[in-house]
């Protein structure tokens, strides 16, 4: 069974919720729509406070290249448009809409039927997945309509999409390809469409036989189309690993996967492009894994964008009294939670709620060289000596070091006997590194 | 045995006499000539290698000083103005009087001023707290306390209090380098003068926020209310997206401003303890901006 | 709900710790110890002890009184270091050797440049090394192993050991051949079990291999250094013997015999010690493997692990700088497609 090769890890799976069906939880009393939802510039608000919007009104344009589009989750009156607590602790603009009753724009086709005929031409696909605010879901909410459009010396060969899952605790994935595996095909096809390729990989974790036989089953009639099992080993969700483990390319240091002539998208994303495609349904309300042992009720949510966080853990049986940690995202890449009143955002795959006792990092021991975080880098890099390197400022040594292919997997800092916090440094050495670099650039 | 003896004498002085005619050519091959000024100014120069002056160390400024011939651009923050009084009188040049500066820590957010909502778990860096979210009282703009200030400080200045979790700037050590200001990632340390005898007024918080949040987060927060602008009869303070700022040029230290901030968020430092009217009305006056 | 606690990603964390690699390795070498105690008696145990003892004690007054600083002293590596030394020592060194022997290994080689990770030669072999040099008479008098519960009372002194014979027929002319069919050479099945003189915990290459598997299951130690150690020092000593059998020693006693298996897999896989990379590892494998042979053909002393570990020891920092990890994404982008392709 394919994976690929180099370093990765094995933390528990704790799938508790894969058998739980996705509900849909009933409209929060308001919603907070961040402006800025994707990888790129935030996006510039269209209604002024006091205005009366609907479900999947456009609320916000993405101006400038990497951008996107925001729509109202809700219908209901704006009743302001301000600062508003982030999920680290900032404070950034947003859409404040108080909900009134649930009236969709006119133009989304609400029928239950799935509409298999694609109808629309290559520039009208991409048009529509921009207009729609359609971005990667997978976590990184790259715009999808960026990443279709391959620059002209460049040559899409294969498209890849990512239903691997490998971080512990989420299930919304796979529980979207057991649900909607014929929307997701549908999708698949789209986007092969928009990117002129001939061949699709569906990438799924042999931790998932359910979703890989079940979509196995459903692409038997496309030729082109075929579903890839995968030995489970994290990060293998990385897109740089997903495409080594599939096709046995390696994207190069500093290079994008179109380089190999690969494009990857997420399940979710895939879906979210059938729904705007052929729904003409705005990107507003996505699955949220609500998990975590301590929680009574743990499940997988559709949930409209701008929901609180409190109001999901609320339906997934409270939030248990010992709680010490709340994740968005999964545990092993996500951000932890400075408070739970933080709006679900286009990107948020999952809430995990980690009770107290689990929620503090190991002891800090001197590092003993036992090279596990070499050994684990599915990059090849050296995370101690980088760490070190930031740690000591030489910014400049770090940089020839490729700190900056670090792709902030976790791998190492999870690895590591003497609990360093080797990837705090190295996303400050990231960080730094990428300041030097963009200065250069500049000069 | 006495020839043995012989033997090692006469190659040891071959060797020696090798090793110095070698040395001696390299020496004279390789002379670098260069102005003898560069290492008198040098010497005169506290030799801390701190980068204060914005040079790699004490002999780049030293070298800067002896070829621009002009002292009102190079300077050395730590020495002061004694040791540039000296340079400029060995190399005849007008030495231009500069204010003795300090570093000052703007944030009172201590642990009981601005309690703590969450825990920050991590590599003891400011800046990766920074990167990782608000900091633990969730003010945006306050002291991280992780001490990369402590960390940059050459001299000893800067120690983090453990009570409040605030930085601590030691008056007789600090020499105003500036690598704390730099290190902070939150520009929260300001070089400010010095003060006459040591006394300073300053506004101790620099939160941008609107007043109700930034007051939500932090009791000694600026909150923009702009009282001592209205207070200020000599136009030092300005105030700017719901922050008051004393321009240490103007202000007279009359401390008046002090009394009207309603969340202390102004701080005087080194004054006699407010006793009687007059003695108040004797510092109102307006002293001589030093 | 108490204060959330936020930190970067990772939330969660493996399962191995530095507790548990170093109280592994004590679990590796348990067996080494029953087998010391079975054949060396009560002394063993002594001298266990009293290593253990002064090096966790000096460990712990340095890290109080001296550096001031937090004390670990029970995250096992003073322990490990502890039992090393004792193994890499006759069961009848008096005690105050021992002692010294830890204050050496731990004060010099360890906590003088920092502490657990910092120091560049494993300390057990600069402690052993410092007693060797310093106490020659007492680190190579070993006692003759006396099985527990046999009859046989066996009051001699000095119990021979494979090398050290070795060493000393062929200075007196001897072939190798005469030495190994002198009576009292130990040969394979002692070296294996342990019944020969030696230092404590060297004696049974049987029960280190034991531990030794256990490390492997444990993913406490990789498989790089040992391979390429004992590979290559297989492959140096049967060229040699190969030449001229009569004055070099086979082989697989080579390998089983002296502190070969104790050496190449409980030392030379000290991870702070050893080089970061596989293919580092295996060029300090190979490195310590000919050094080994080298000094114990032609040098002074009959053994010459110790020397070789320690010395290659000195070449780490030099090796990490040569060779780096493979890196993802090195290779042009078209060799992978080719690649690809045939595969």
């Amino acid at each position: 069974m394919k994976t690929f090769k180099l370093g990765g890890v094995h933390p528990k799976e704790n799938k508790i919720t894969a058998d739980k069906p996705i509900t849909n939880l009933p409209l929060p009393a308001k919603v907070s729509i961040p402006l800025s939802q994707s990888l790129g510039a935030p996006s510039k608000p269209l209604v002024d406070k006091g205005a009366i919007v609907k479900t999947g009104q456009l609320i916000a344009k993405g101006e400038s290249f990497i951008s996107s589009n925001i729509h109202s989750s809700v219908s209901g009156k704006v009743v302001k448009i301000d600062e508003i607590t982030d999920a680290s602790g900032y404070r950034k603009p947003a859409v404040i809409i108080e909900v009134e009753g649930d009236e969709w724009m006119e133009t989304i086709d609400r029928s239950l039927e799935i509409k298999t005929e694609i109808t629309l031409s290559r520039e009208q696909i991409i048009e529509k997945i921009k207009d729609l605010g359609v971005v990667g879901l997978g976590g990184a909410t790259f715009p999808t309509h960026v990443k279709l459009m391959v620059p002209s010396d460049k040559n899409a060969e294969f498209l890849i999409i990512n239903g691997v899952e490998c971080e512990p605790f989420l299930t919304s994935d796979h529980r979207l390809m057991l649900e909607k595996a014929e929307e997701i095909i549908i999708g698949i096809r789209i986007l092969m469409i928009a990117l002129n390729v001939n061949k699709a990989f569906i990438g799924i974790e042999n931790n998932k036989p359910d979703a890989i036989a079940h979509l196995t089953g459903l692409t038997d009639k496309y030729e082109n189309i075929s579903v890839v099992a995968l030995k489970v080993k994290y990060p293998q969700g990385g897109e740089k690993q997903l495409i080594k483990a599939i096709t046995g390319r390696e994207v190069p240091s500093g290079k994008l996967p179109i380089e190999t002539g690969c494009i990857v998208n997420n399940v979710g994303t895939a879906y979210a492009v059938y729904e705007a495609v052929q729904k003409s349904k705005p990107l507003f309300e996505r699955v949220v894994t609500v998990t975590g042992k301590s929680l009574s009720d743990p499940g997988n949510f559709l949930v409209r964008i701008g929901s609180p966080v409190d109001y999901l853990v609320e339906h997934a049986g409270g939030l248990p009294s010992d709680t010490g940690k709340v994740i968005s995202g999964g545990p092993m890449m996500g951000k932890a939670l400075t408070s739970l009143e933080v709006p679900i955002v286009k990107g948020t795959s999952g809430i995990v709620i980690v009770p107290e006792k689990k929620s503090h990092r190991v002891n800090i021991h001197n590092c003993i060289r036992c090279t596990r975080c070499i050994t684990v880098c599915p990059i090849g890099l050296q995370p101690v000596l980088l760490a070190q390197l930031t740690a000591a400022e030489k910014y400049e040594e770090a940089e020839k070091a490729y700190i900056m292919d670090c792709m902030e997997c976790g791998s190492c800092q999870y690895t590591c006997p003497s609990g360093r916090p080797l990837l705090d440094y190295m996303r400050l050495g990231k960080g730094k590194v990428g300041n030097i670099i963009r200065n250069r650039i500049k000069n | 045995m006495s020839q043995t003896i012989l033997f090692a004498i006469i190659a040891l002085c071959i060797l020696g006499v090798t090793a110095a005619v070698i040395l001696y050519y390299i020496a004279q091959k390789f002379k670098v000539i260069e102005d003898p000024n560069i290492d008198i100014v040098n010497d005169m120069l506290p030799g801390a290698n701190c980068g204060g002056c914005g040079f790699a160390g004490c002999r780049a400024l030293a070298e800067a000083i002896v070829k621009s011939k002009d002292l009102s651009v190079q300077k050395c923050p730590v020495g002061g103005n004694d040791v540039m009084k000296q340079i400029s009188e060995f190399l005849g040049l007008n030495s231009v009087e500069t204010e003795p500066q300090i570093a000052v820590v703007r944030c009172q957010g201590s642990k009981i001023n601005a309690p703590s909502r969450i825990k920050y778990e991590g590599a003891e860096s400011c800046a990766f707290a920074h990167y990782l979210s608000a900091g633990e009282s969730g003010c945006q703009y306050g002291c991280l306390g992780e001490g990369d200030c402590v960390r940059a400080c050459l001299f000893d200045a800067i120690i983090i209090d453990e009570s409040t979790g605030l930085p601590i700037v030691f008056d007789e050590k600090c020499v105003a380098c500036g690598a704390c200001v730099k290190a902070c990632p939150r520009a929260i340390i300001e070089l400010r003068p010095k003060g006459k005898k040591d006394r300073r007024i300053y506004v101790s918080c620099i939160s941008k926020d609107k007043g109700a949040i930034a007051r939500k987060s932090c009791n000694t927060a600026c909150i923009g209310c702009g009282k001592c602008v209205k207070e200020c009869a000599f136009g030092a303070i300005t105030l700017e997206n719901n922050l008051a700022y004393i321009d240490p040029l103007k202000c007279t230290l009359c401390r008046k401003c002090v009394a009207v901030c309603p969340t202390s968020a102004i701080i005087e430092l080194n004054f006699p303890a407010r006793k009687q009217k007059t003695d108040t009305e004797e510092l109102s006056e307006p002293v001589k901006t030093a | 709900m108490s204060i959330l606690t936020v930190s970067g990603s990772p939330h969660v964390h493996g399962q191995q710790d530095v507790r548990s690699i170093m109280y592994g390795v004590v679990i590796a070498m348990i067996p080494a110890i029953l087998v010391s105690i079975y054949f060396f008696g009560l002394d063993s145990v002594r001298v266990i002890f009293i290593s253990i003892v002064s090096c966790l004690f000096f460990e712990w007054l340095i890290q109080k009184y001296l550096l001031k600083g937090p004390i670990t002293i029970t995250d096992g590596s003073a322990l490990v270091t502890g039992v090393l030394l004792a193994f890499n020592v006759p069961s009848n060194l008096p005690s105050l050797i021992i002692i010294i022997g830890s204050l050496v290994s731990i004060a010099i080689a360890k906590m003088s440049f920092g502490g657990l990770g910092k120091n560049p030669f494993n300390p057990a072999l600069i402690g052993r090394v410092f007693l060797l040099i310093s106490f020659p008479v007492q680190m190579t008098t070993w006692p003759s192993p006396s099985p527990m519960f046999s009859s046989e009372i066996v009051d001699a002194v000095s119990g021979p050991t494979t090398l050290g014979m070795l060493k000393e027929g062929l200075m007196e002319g001897k072939t190798v051949g005469e030495i190994i069919a002198t009576s009292g050479f130990p040969g394979y099945f002692n070296d294996l079990t342990g019944a020969q003189g030696g230092s404590l915990g060297e004696v049974s290459a049987l029960a280190l291999l034991l531990g030794a598997i256990y490390m492997f299951l444990r993913k406490i130690i990789t498989w790089h250094i040992p391979v390429a150690y004992l590979g290559s020092a297989f492959l140096f000593s049967a060229i040699l013997w190969l030449i001229d059998p009569e004055s070099y020693l086979d082989p697989v006693i080579s390998m089983l015999a002296g502190g070969m298996i104790l050496g190449v897999f409980f030392m030379a896989t000290d991870m702070v010690t050893s080089p970061m990379s596989a293919k580092g590892q295996i060029l300090f494998g190979i490195g310590a493997g000919l050094l080994t042979i080298t000094i114990r053909n032609w040098g002074a002393y009959p053994e010459g692990v110790s020397f070789a570990i320690l010395i290659m020891n000195a070449c780490t920092p030099l090796i990490n700088k040569g060779f780096k990890p493979k890196r993802f994404g090195s290779v042009p982008v078209q060799t992978t497609i080719k690649a690809a392709k045939k595969g």
